[in-house]
């Protein structure tokens, strides 16, 4: 019982120190939040390659997959294990297959979502 | 006349930065700190339900927890709540994969007008169009670099 609030824990204080770090590039940069994610994710898979995020994750859990930098870290996880697993031609192919279940996800509900609703629905009366 | 203004206007603003308390920033780092963890959370918790529950291996959990939190983003983007948890988490809700899944709903939706192909379509890709080329080319570097150190260590 202990053990798993401890897991809940873990990924609601990294989870929430993440956000955090982009809270501080909203607040203090000029970034807008596109590149915000375009930079973490980016950093994710330069935090992987170098071998520092995935510590985190077996730490965290869902603290370190759900923000964006969970995201480069599938993808280039994915990278490397296909290039092991195939050579050359795994870079190219395990990013993608690692993480084709989100890409689809999110192409598919974003689609369903524009068709079923309309701006003026949206909640600012 | 005007320039003087403005110039008066300026010192103001640059006096009023100064002297407000760093309160704004701080409530900032609270409410995406919070709403950040939560939605972690939730992520923790659809992951253990994927494992536990289901018999998933800790990969496919993930995929499940990814496919259910996109799907919680879009439809809150699509109701209109999601804005509003922007407006008030900032980066709390910008960071965690909602946050990617409302960056292609919310465009998606509000270019509905134009059309299905260069409205919905195009525009489902304005903020994840970029995310995904820099995300899958550096990782095509990365698998690459691993190759070749593989090659040169074996």
């Amino acid at each position: 019982m202990m053990a798993l609030f401890l897991t809940f824990l873990k990924a609601f204080a990294v989870g929430g120190l993440i956000c955090c770090v982009g809270q501080a590039l909203l607040m203090h940069t000029k970034l807008t939040s596109a590149r915000i994610l375009v930079l973490f994710v980016v950093s994710g898979v330069m935090l992987t390659a170098i071998g520092v995020y995935k510590p985190l994750v077996d730490f965290a859990g869902a603290g370190a997959t759900v923000p964006l930098l969970g995201f480069g870290y599938s993808l280039a996880v994915g990278a490397m294990r296909a290039v092991q697993e195939k050579g050359l031609l795994g870079a190219f192919t395990g990013g993608i297959v690692n993480t084709a279940a989100g890409i689809s996800a999110a192409v598919m509900f974003g689609l369903l979502n524009a068709l079923i609703f309309s701006p003026h629905m949206k909640g600012h009366n | 006349m005007n320039k003087m203004r403005n110039e008066e206007h300026r010192r103001y603003d640059r006096m009023v930065k100064a002297l407000t308390p760093n309160s704004n920033y701080i409530q900032g780092y609270l409410r995406a700190f919070w709403v950040g963890g939560v939605i972690c959370t939730i992520g923790q918790l659809i992951s253990l339900w994927g494992e536990k529950g289901l018999g998933l291996s800790e990969s496919s959990a993930a995929m499940l927890t990814s496919v259910i939190l996109i799907f919680l983003g879009t439809t809150l983007t699509g109701i209109g709540v999601y804005d509003d948890i922007g407006h008030y988490a900032g980066a709390g809700s910008i960071v965690p994969i909602t946050g990617f899944a409302n960056s292609i709903a919310a465009p998606a939706i509000e270019f509905k007008r134009e059309g299905l192909i260069l409205g919905v379509g195009a525009k489902l890709f304005v903020i994840a169009g970029p995310v995904l080329v820099y995300g899958i080319a550096s990782s095509i570097v990365v698998g690459v670099i691993y190759w070749l150190i593989g090659r040169l260590a074996g």
